[in-house]
């Protein structure tokens, strides 16, 4: 392992940025797919209930998007380890 | 309609196709041909696919007819885990490689120092908790063979028919499983046959649902917006899914993803390549996604379509088979098949790995007492110990549907083996995330979570009188109302899997923690937490304590070649001997090779078993708190290590400091002294000269004058009282100097001491001077030698007489207080000290201007000697015009205890 250098080179400074999203990205799902849900009229208080198709396509977007999203980091990932880096610049970020 | 021995018949080609591709996916392994394909990341995903279950190809559509929406949940608490790969699975993936983990029970038994006693509760738990969901496979080929059946024959027939579709699926399983899961004794080698097989059958079982879908989505309702339209009209609507509900089932299921032994046999076992988890992250969302899009127009339209009361459970295979859809009838028959079959497969083959490694193994090598060492082939007997444990799991799932008489909705059994297996969860994730976690911590919290899932979530399950009596459901065990099965201290208000969930998972994972933050940990236990926690660091690992000895070699071979053949045990020990440098012959068995050795062997039986056979040849296993500190974070040590180099190097450098200044004092020192004799010797010579001139001119002059005699009789005379006087300066300083002066100190009034000052002063200096006083300042009590003082004032006062320069000469002396001492002053009119001479003054030999060549220029020396004797100061104090002297005593009036400062 290299010393530490306090500022990388572009190519690594993006590469670290997408393991910061791919990192981050379950977070993001845990809020929109657990949490969210979870805050949606019941009809017990009043409040028109949230038809069913509704739910459909909101966890379904959602999931398509964290599929896309999920891909289109691994593309970029894999695109810059083919590059002039090599090694395992995923697991130790 | 469909005959029944055309389904035989499908079926029959189905299983034998599948058959083929195991063994042509086998032979092309052992031939080394094919990897592109066996070792892709699309079989990798695929076979990840067994997680969707007959359970959730059946179940899920039943699920959706009953409470809607909710059953998505099951799919997205996967896909959470699978899309957060970096944070979990990648470790997970990465320690069962460098391990050589083999189960999920190995795991964790490695983690906590390879205790065999955690991975016999793992196993056991295991066991039980997947047991009722491999009764569930079963159970659902059954009832979807009795959907064709039915029609045919009677309803007695069909229930004969049941038991016997059972009992031949099961047979079936078995061998399969037999023939492909047992091939190779290492565990951790893949399954090929298994893993192509169960591909296959991912991809069947998704066209299959997809295929049901497309023909209710497009056939029946007629498109996109018209199925919504339906999907809004139906009975299940409404959105009402409890939040508690919807959090604690995706919250479970994504537990189950990782605990199951089955997923982690697939997913950490079977792994080839870390990459492919990465391409999972996205392909196995998207293959729930798919699995899940279509279930809940399949249950609407089922809803629609099919009378009161028809199990919506099988909704797949009713919904084309009441509108005559034969051939996608069919197709549907054979995806919920490949579900249960690749799932049992699976399943079986990950327990029977647990039960080998972690019970048979170890009985048997406890029962025969002489133990590794004998001869006999120790491979077959983990072999047939494994044979035997798949079929004592598949005839446990099989007796479990006989007794449980398949009842019971397919979701509930299958959230009840998900709330078993999650209990690992706690000891599973503190163990490769935390080093404190500890061997007893993990066996109370498995032991107390698995207590409180048995009694809130599986005894329930058989309803009320079957395991629990009904008086415990209403009143609590022992009578005791907070210990009601399903209000476990007063919670009654929870939905009951939201509450079993709650209470099994939060207590393991409390007495977990704290029952570990309060227990020491093994040496072993610590070695591999460290391992297991800093697993990217020491992804090899540092070779720890066998303390093996020469000629242990060939025990550890016949041992080797027992459990792993003799050609791969040979094998392995030549690359080995090549590794550490010998040629033809045999390696020696130093603590690396044998740690190797001993991963090699855990691949095979297991972490514990390997453990416990090299413990029997090679003796106790040293852990050194050396090995320890190896496992310690390496850069530590070096910080400790440079921080101890700095700091020694900062002591020699202040020691190299103090030298110095020492030095310097001493070269000062001898210098002054040098000074001090050269000018010792010249103020001595000066005199000495005029006193031989003198007498010489006496001795030798003839004819000279009675005057002139005189005259220089006097001049000799006058110097030598000069020596004298030099003489008796120098030595006084040298007695003040060396602290032997005896000071008479008493009680003295000043104004005595400056009038007696002042008096001789005047009477010996030639030139007139004005002093001036105030007599009433000078009434003033010290303790003092008042003589030395006098001594001191004369100087003053000489000097001034001497030195001022002003027409009118004048002397102020002036006495006040200031704090604690008595000031006495000195000042005349002349022009003072010149600047540069102000710090030298007090200085031996100091003489200023031109005066003449009376004083030594010993005078102010010997003053500043015996003021300091004195316990007070002297200084020169710059004032614009005049010569100031300032003398500080301590006065007695405020101190007391200054007399005590005399007794020199």
């Amino acid at each position: 392992m290299a010393e530490a250098r306090l500022f990388l080179e572009k190519r690594s400074y993006r590469r670290r940025r997408i393991m910061d999203a791919v990192r981050m990205l379950p977070f993001l799902c845990t809020v929109l797919w657990m949490l969210v849900p979870t805050m949606w009229p019941t009809g017990t208080d009043g409040a028109a209930v949230t038809p069913l198709s509704t739910a459909l396509w909101y966890v379904f977007v959602i999931w398509a998007l964290a599929i896309t999203a999920s891909f289109a980091l691994w593309r970029r990932v894999h695109r810059k380890e083919g590059g002039t880096e090599t090694g395992t610049g995923l697991s130790d970020t | 309609m469909v005959s029944l021995n055309h389904l035989i018949v499908v079926c029959l080609v189905y299983v034998a196709g599948l058959f083929v591709v195991a063994f042509l996916a086998e032979r092309a392994a052992l031939r080394g041909r094919g990897s592109w394909l066996l070792r892709s990341p699309l079989v990798y995903t695929l076979s990840l696919s067994i997680y969707c279950t007959a359970w959730t190809f059946y179940g899920a559509v039943g699920y959706a007819a009953r409470s809607g929406l909710e059953y998505v949940t099951i799919y997205l608490g996967p896909s959470l885990v699978m899309i957060g790969w970096w944070w979990i699975l990648r470790r997970l993936v990465r320690i069962g490689r460098a391990q050589r983990v083999t189960s999920v029970a190995d795991l964790i038994s490695s983690r906590y120092g390879k205790s065999n006693l955690l991975a016999v509760m793992v196993t056991i738990m295991a066991v039980v908790g997947v047991t009722p969901y491999i009764a569930l496979q079963l159970q659902s080929v059954t009832v979807s063979v009795s959907i064709f059946a039915t029609p045919d024959l009677g309803a007695a027939q069909g229930e004969e028919l049941n038991q016997n579709a059972a009992f031949w699926v099961a047979a079936g399983l078995a061998i399969f499983t037999l023939l492909f899961g047992t091939r190779n004794l290492n565990a951790n080698e893949r399954h090929h046959g298994v893993v192509i097989a169960v591909a296959v059958e991912a991809v069947v079982k998704l066209v299959a649902l997809l295929a049901v879908g497309a023909f209710v989505v497009w056939g029946v309702a007629g498109g996109v917006p018209q199925i919504l339209a339906r999907i809004d009209a139906s009975p299940i609507s409404d959105w009402n899914t409890g939040g508690g509900r919807w959090t604690a089932i995706t919250f479970l299921s994504a537990a189950a993803l990782l605990c199951l032994p089955r997923m982690f046999q697939v997913m950490v076992v079977e792994n080839d390549d870390e990459r492919h988890l990465q391409i999972a992250s996205w392909a196995f969302p998207l293959y729930l996604m798919a699995m899940s899009l279509f279930v809940v127009p399949i249950a609407v339209i089922g809803l629609e379509l099919m009378p009161e009361g028809a199990n919506p459970d099988l909704f797949v295979l009713t919904v084309p088979l009441s509108l005559g859809q034969n051939g996608l009838a069919m197709l549907a028959f054979l995806g919920g098949f490949s579900s249960a079959t690749s799932m049992v497969i699976v399943a079986t083959l990950a327990l029977s790995t647990m039960m080998s490694n972690h019970i048979v193994m170890p009985l048997w090598l406890k029962l025969s007492d002489v133990g590794a060492q004998q001869s006999g082939d120790v491979r077959t007997v983990v072999i047939r110990a494994r044979r035997l444990s798949i079929m004592l799991i598949i005839a446990l799932g099989y007796f479990y549907y006989r007794a449980s008489g398949g009842s019971g909705a397919l979701a509930a059994i299958g959230l009840i083996s998900f709330g078993g297996v999650a209990q690992f969860l706690p000891s599973l994730m503190g163990g490769i995330f935390w080093r404190g976690a500890t061997r007893t911590g993990a066996v109370a919290g498995l032991s107390i979570g698995f207590i409180i899932w048995m009694y809130t979530m599986l005894l329930p399950s058989f309803g009320p009188d079957a395991a629990l009596s009904a008086a415990v459901f209403d009143n609590g065990l022992f009578g005791m109302a907070w210990l009601r099965p399903q209000a476990l201290f007063g919670l009654s208000g929870l939905d009951p899997t939201v509450h079993a969930v709650w209470w099994s998972l939060s207590i393991n994972a409390l007495v977990f923690f704290v029952v570990s933050i309060f227990s020491f940990p093994t040496p072993l236990e610590r070695l591999q937490g460290a391992q297991f926690v800093n697993v990217f660091d020491h992804s090899s690992g540092p070779a720890h304590g066998w303390a093996a000895s020469q000629g242990r070699t060939e025990d550890l071979m016949i041992m080797s070649q027992r459990i792993l053949g003799a050609d791969e045990a040979q094998a392995f020990f030549a690359a080995q001997a090549l590794k550490q440098g010998l040629v033809a012959e045999p390696p020696a068995p130093t603590p690396e090779f044998v740690q190797a050795l001993e991963r090699e062997l855990a691949a095979s039986v297991g972490a514990a078993t390997a453990n416990a056979m090299i413990g029997q040849i090679i003796g106790g296993q040293v852990i050194s708190v050396q090995d320890l500190m190896a496992v310690a974070d390496e850069s530590a040590q070096i910080l400790e290590y440079s921080s101890q180099l700095e700091t020694k190097s900062r002591q020699l450098s202040e020691t190299a400091q103090e030298l110095g200044h020492a030095n310097e004092k001493l070269m000062q020192l001898s210098l002054q002294k040098d000074n001090f004799l050269s000018q010792i010797s010249h103020e001595l010579r000066t005199p000495m000269t005029s006193i031989r001139s003198f007498s010489e001119i006496l001795r030798d002059m003839e004819g000279l004058t009675p005057a002139e005699k005189t005259r220089y009789a006097s001049i000799i005379h006058s110097e030598t009282i000069r020596l004298t006087r030099l003489l008796d300066d120098l030595l006084d300083l040298s007695v003040l100097e060396n602290g032997q002066v005896s000071l008479n100190a008493q009680r003295v009034n000043l104004y005595d001491v400056i009038e007696q000052a002042v008096t001789t002063a005047q009477a010996s200096s030639a030139r007139q001077l004005e002093i001036r006083r105030k007599a009433s300042a000078e009434e003033v009590m010290v303790y003092t030698d008042s003589d030395r003082l006098a001594q001191v004032f004369i100087n003053i006062v000489s000097n001034a007489a001497k030195y001022c320069d002003a027409l009118v000469p004048v002397l102020d002396i002036t006495v006040w207080r200031e704090e604690a001492n008595v000031v006495i002053a000195f000042r005349d009119n002349g022009s003072g000290v010149p600047v540069e001479g102000q710090n030298l003054v007090f200085e031996k030999f100091a003489r200023l201007g031109n005066g003449d060549a009376d004083g030594a220029g010993l005078g102010l020396a010997i003053c500043r000697e015996i003021i300091t004797r004195l316990g007070g100061q002297i200084s020169y104090v710059p004032d614009g015009g005049g010569a100031r002297f300032e003398v500080r005593l301590k006065d007695l009036q405020f101190d007391d205890e200054t007399k005590l400062n005399f007794a020199v």
